[in-house]
């Protein structure tokens, strides 16, 4: 899939389920896209490097958000 | 007069054994007299109010910490660990305080001047405390800011050529026994694949795209210094596939009292004259030495690498010449499934640079991993679910009894049509000639 279609969907898809939830586990992101995980890996890092996604870790398992959104950005951004 | 009483922390400071509550006061004083003029970038009072909010969930028996976020540096996924105390206006000195995990040199070999270079970077940048080592492997830096973390990321890389090591669902650090720098057991290089590994999967160490955690461990004999065999998802174990050599003057002079058993150790108190036979020949798990009137005899096809007899002659037991290392797969601590040991994938392959058939298997893992796991899962629980038999198709290996965990376990064997051979289509008229209706 090409860049600026994956990223078209995932914005797409994440913003329609902000009122459930804010985080996603890379599988959600790579089934949105339908790709292999290595090729999904690809689309989805370009997107943090561009900053249309954030990371998110609890120190053991790690998570992508739309960046910006989410009770933990509010609450880190509050000082 | 320290800023919060804390009474339960002092009493933990009571027993035999050295305490941390003392050496974070010790770290508070420093900090509050500053005898060197550091410029804190993070509160001064850090210490204090980490010892105030542990006094605090002591008193309510719940934590007053929150963990995970989105911190961390540009482009790496891993290496930083948030955390928050849901306390701030009592103690805004941990407001923020942070972890950072740094990736220890292979083997832990340290020059002084780093350490003092990190240990100053922490005093001024964070909080001065340290965990030498977390249990993956490295070097933890407890407690900062969110602010700080850039810059700390840019003292590390730019200034003391260090990287941030890994956190979340991420290849974890890869850490590593001494090997062959100080170990005559070792079977092959173990700080020169960790290291190798260390850089060629950077992708896997820094941008989370697993299921889970995922951690390689060296050990470079079976001894295993590192544990490997129970800590790491994927842990690659030195061994040998020709004889352990042996000097039978060595051993007359064993027998003899000349050399110390156990390269000295254990020499504390008299344990008698050396008896070969009750200290090594009868402990032998699979029965496979004897001595042979002064000749001692080792059944080579059935040592199982336990290494006892090795560890208590070393001098005149060797390891083999034939040296490579075994894979084991699916070992990790009990959260779901329970604990798990390893179990072996590739009995032995040669561990020679560029190590391409090493990563070839390491490789077809994860693809198989990455594809399957579902999010939180082991590789060892998904080998629990899909089996051992998928996980030997994935990677391409032909099965091998040394893959057996024990016998008869499962006595079914299920074969698929093009394993058989002909298929499982036959000629019903041929087979008629044979067995009747």
């Amino acid at each position: 899939m090409e860049y600026e279609e994956a990223k078209a969907k995932i914005v797409d898809e994440l913003t329609k389920k902000q009122k459930s939830k804010s985080k996603f586990y890379f599988s959600d992101l790579a089934k949105i896209i339908e790709s292999k995980p290595r090729d999904a890996k690809k689309l989805v890092n370009k997107m943090v490097e561009e900053e249309v996604l954030e990371y998110w870790s609890s120190g053991s398992t790690s998570m992508y958000g739309l960046k910006g959104t989410g009770k933990q950005a509010a609450a880190e951004h509050e000082d | 007069m320290a800023k919060h009483e804390t009474p339960m922390l002092d009493q933990l400071e009571s027993g035999p054994w050295p305490s941390f509550v003392s050496d974070i006061k010790r770290e508070a004083a420093i900090r509050a007299k500053n005898e060197r003029n550091i410029e804190y970038q993070i509160p001064a009072d850090v210490c204090e109010d980490l010892l105030g909010i542990l006094e605090l969930s002591f008193k309510h028996g719940r934590t007053h910490w929150k963990h995970g976020g989105i911190v961390g540096v540009f482009g790496y996924g891993g290496g930083v660990i948030g955390r928050y105390c849901d306390q701030p206006q009592k103690f805004p000195g941990v407001a923020h305080f942070h972890t950072i995990r740094v990736n220890q040199p292979a083997a832990k070999y340290y020059k002084t001047d780093y350490l003092k270079q990190i240990c100053d970077l922490w005093e001024l940048r964070g909080s001065g405390l340290t965990n030498m080592h977390g249990s993956t492997g490295d070097i933890i830096l407890l407690g900062t800011t969110t602010p700080q973390l850039e810059e700390i990321f840019f003292e590390l890389t730019h200034n003391m050529n260090q990287d941030l090591g890994g956190s979340g669902s991420n290849l974890r650090t890869p850490a590593d026994c001494l090997g062959q720098s100080r170990c005559e057991y070792a079977c092959y290089d173990t700080q020169h694949l960790c290291y190798t590994l260390t850089n060629e999967y950077q992708d896997e160490l820094h941008r989370p795209a697993f299921p889970y955690k995922f951690k390689f461990k060296f050990d470079g004999c079976p001894n295993g210094c590192v544990a490997s065999i129970a800590r790491s998802d994927m842990s690659f174990i030195g061994t040998w596939r020709d004889d352990i050599r042996i000097d039978q003057e060595a051993v007359q002079a064993y027998i003899g009292g000349e050399i110390a058993p156990n390269a000295g150790a254990h020499a504390g108190r008299d344990w008698g004259k050396f008896d070969i036979h009750k200290e090594v020949i009868n402990l032998c798990p699979t029965e496979c030495m004897w001595m042979e009137g002064k000749e001692l005899k080792i059944d080579n096809r059935e040592c199982v690498r336990c290494m006892h007899c090795i560890d208590a002659m070393p001098r005149a037991l060797r390891i083999g010449e034939d040296r490579g290392l075994s894979i084991l797969v699916g070992a990790k601590a009990p959260i779901l499934d329970g604990a798990q040991m390893g179990t072996l994938l590739v009995p032995f392959i040669k561990a020679e640079e560029p190590y391409d058939e090493i990563k070839e298997v390491i490789e077809n893992v994860w693809d198989w991993w990455m594809e399957e796991g579902k999010n939180r899962e082991r590789l060892g629980e998904l080998m629990k679910r899909q089996g051992l038999q998928r996980m030997l198709e994935v990677t391409g290996l032909d099965p091998d009894p040394r893959m057996v965990q024990e016998p008869r376990h499962n006595p079914y064997i299920f074969w698929k049509e093009e394993e058989v051979e002909g298929g499982f289509e036959r000629d019903v008229n041929e087979f008629r000639k044979h067995h009747q209706r």
